[in-house]
């Protein structure tokens, strides 16, 4: 009770509230928009959150994050298009019900689910917070090594059909972080004698490139997009009524998108996968989904809002990140000496129930918010995409400059921002550059530290989480090896 | 496999050849130390890195190899170096905040960036001007993040120069 007290104590500041509005209603729009998304939003406005104090950055970035996904159900239902690439299931049903002419149900089902997903998460996050206060201190070194290498191995094969470009991209990111000077032995690592990669290469920095200045040049270059949407006519409370003809698949949906959000490099599209396959194969109607199924759109929208809040667990309680946008959240609590794990469970839990109640509390700001504001929300989906690429590039400027006031670092992104085209062009994986970079550095220096206190490697598993660990390491290759050679002999 | 798109090809080669020559240079960027563990070693993870770069590179690389329609391959690579134009208006924007100042610098290549990429109806290129300083007003005036003054400002008298460095 006391954490509870203490952590609404952090909470009630004009400060944070100020920044849980603009996050929560600024992702919905971002969601809203086509072609931005929260990657872009929270990777521009990463720079400026350094200077707020961590819960007031981290409850803006965790508005941005947890609302984009209501959003983006507008475009995909309404015109479409998804929002932001987790939505593109929902236009499956979501889209079918609008031609029928059911926008208004499918909307209004849309947000309920994604309200139900959001709140269910939360909720088992807070009740499960005294089990990993207990189970975090129990990760050490190799603990935290292993889970970063599994993270790192799930990341790879969660790339269905793009396994070996993800690999080769996780490597790419590997090596990047390891450019510059090292810290141990002060060695430099290919810095070819240049003087401005002794540093290394900044993290925010590249995220920049490859998210925003990519995107930029992405719209740029192609030509405008128009979208007509269609205008919703009356009110968008029935789904909430609706949704508890659904409840068993929003309930699992939702355990889904808890399961696969703690699971680092998992996330969205699996855990949206799989509750998908769940509520078609138990429905009465399974020939309704991807013509407008409202079972379909549940288990698509409860299962991708249920997410957000789980990733933050591996975060939060091993500061290993699961997948791009909580890998950029890290950062914030670095520039803040802050450092995520084991200890912030034990000695700042009120810190993370602040973090949880404020994700409860965003979920209610955006239903209200979308139940009042989809009509006008309508604008946004019409802004031109050429527009969209000039606004994305001068706000560019702002995150990386104002970063180190650096020509070199705008550069620097500005030759990510080119590769991150070239990628999107070619449809190769981005996020796993992004997760090669944190992981690998976290491997570097948990795999030093502990193998300093092991004699024999097979020490290195003798307690029991790390060989927890190190079996799971070996069953998801093996699995992957199997499917592999297993395809290979279809072909 | 997903279908393989224009550029495929030319992307897994490049990537493959970029790998294969940091490989090369491993003895003259990295130093291993004696005496030393080589989970210690400063260079076990850049060795990590590259050799999984060069192996999953190659492996891509066969996955990708077709020799059909190879101009293809070159329009798209025609693209991604048109693509660089807009990384130079970036770096030609960073260079004019230096000088300028970032309200005029932002408001300048808005103008200049839309008027470039088709919009030059009046309307469209004043809802730019008007984005720009919107963007220079939230961030520099109202969340002061930390863009230095343009060498212009100098120019000024100094309570107007003050307030322009403060503001804009």
């Amino acid at each position: 009770m006391d954490i509870i007290v203490s952590a609404f104590e952090l909470l009630l500041r004009w400060d944070v509230i100020i920044a849980l509005l603009i996050g929560s209603c600024g992702g919905v729009v971002i969601g809203a928009i086509p072609g931005v998304g929260p990657a872009v939003a929270i990777a521009i406005l990463l720079p400026a959150t350094f200077s707020l104090e961590p819960i007031v950055g981290l409850t803006l970035l965790l508005g941005i994050y947890g609302s984009a996904m209501y959003g983006g159900s507008i475009p995909a239902i309404l015109v479409n298009t998804p929002g932001t690439p987790v939505n593109a299931l929902t236009t499956y049903d979501g889209f079918p019900m609008t031609q029928r002419g059911e926008s208004r149900r499918a909307l209004s089902l849309a947000y309920s689910a994604s309200f139900f997903g959001g709140v269910f998460s939360i909720l088992c996050l807070i009740f499960l917070s005294p089990v990993l206060a207990i189970i975090a201190p129990m990760f050490g070194s190799r603990e935290i090594f292993l889970a970063a290498l599994l993270g790192i191995i799930l990341v790879i094969t969660a790339h269905r059909g793009q396994m070996f470009a993800a690999a080769m991209m996780a490597s790419l990111g590997i090596f990047i972080q390891t450019i510059g000077m090292e810290p141990i032995k002060y060695s430099k690592r290919f810095t070819f004698d240049q003087s401005w990669l002794t540093g290394g290469l900044n993290l925010i920095v590249i995220v920049l490139g490859l998210f925003a200045i990519s995107q930029a040049i992405l719209l740029l270059v192609q030509k405008d997009k128009r979208e007509e949407a269609v205008k919703v006519e009356g009110g968008l409370f029935q789904g909430l009524k609706e949704l508890g003809k659904h409840k068993r698949i929003a309930s699992v949906a939702s355990s889904f998108g808890v399961m696969m959000g703690m699971i680092p490099g998992v996330g969205e599209f699996t855990s949206q996968f799989l509750s998908y396959t769940y509520a078609q194969k138990s429905s009465k109607t399974p020939e309704k989904f991807g013509k407008g199924s409202t079972e379909g759109l549940v288990a698509s929208e409860a299962a991708n809002n249920a997410v957000p809040a789980a990733a933050m667990i591996p975060l939060l309680a091993l500061g290993i990140p699961g997948e791009a946008l909580t890998a950029m959240m890290l950062s914030v609590f670095y520039v803040h000496n802050v450092i995520p794990g084991p200890n912030l469970f034990q000695n700042h839990l009120d810190f993370v129930v602040a973090l949880y109640i404020s994700l409860l509390i965003l979920n209610i700001l955006v239903l209200i918010f979308l139940l009042f504001s989809t009509n006008s929300l309508l604008k946004v989906i019409q802004i031109p995409s050429r527009f969209l690429g000039l606004s994305i590039l001068i706000l560019s400027f702002v995150g990386v400059y104002s970063l180190r006031n650096s020509f070199t670092d705008c550069a620097v992104a500005a030759g990510f921002g080119v590769f991150g085209f070239i990628l999107k062009r070619v449809d190769l994986p981005i996020v796993p550059i992004i997760l090669g970079m944190v992981l690998g550095e976290i491997m570097e220096a948990k795999l030093r530290t502990s193998m300093m206190k092991v004699k024999d490697p097979i020490d290195f598993i003798n307690r029991p989480i790390a060989f927890i660990l190190f079996t799971l390491i070996i069953l998801v290759i093996l699995l992957q090896v199997r499917t592999l050679w297993k395809s290979f002999k279809n072909k | 496999m997903k279908n393989i798109k224009s550029g495929d090809l030319l992307f897994a080669l490049i990537f493959f050849m970029i790998s294969a020559f940091l490989m090369s240079q491993l003895p003259d960027q990295v130093k291993w130390f004696k005496n030393t563990k080589l989970t210690s070693q400063p260079a076990l993870w850049c060795s990590i890195g590259l050799i999984g770069m060069t192996a999953f590179g190659l492996i891509h690389l066969l996955l990708k190899i077709r020799l059909d329609d190879l101009s293809r391959e070159l329009k798209e690579g025609l693209i991604w170096i048109r693509s660089i134009e807009f990384a130079c208006w970036f770096l030609l924007y960073v260079v004019l905040v230096q000088y300028i100042g970032y309200l005029l610098a932002t408001c300048i290549i808005a103008f200049c960036l839309s008027y470039r990429v088709g919009y030059q109806k009046k309307t469209m290129l004043s809802y730019s001007v008007l984005t720009a300083l919107s963007i220079v007003l939230v961030f520099k005036t109202f969340l002061e993040v930390k863009i230095p003054g343009g060498a212009i400002y100098e120019y000024l008298p100094d309570t107007l120069r003050t307030f322009m460095i403060l503001n804009f």
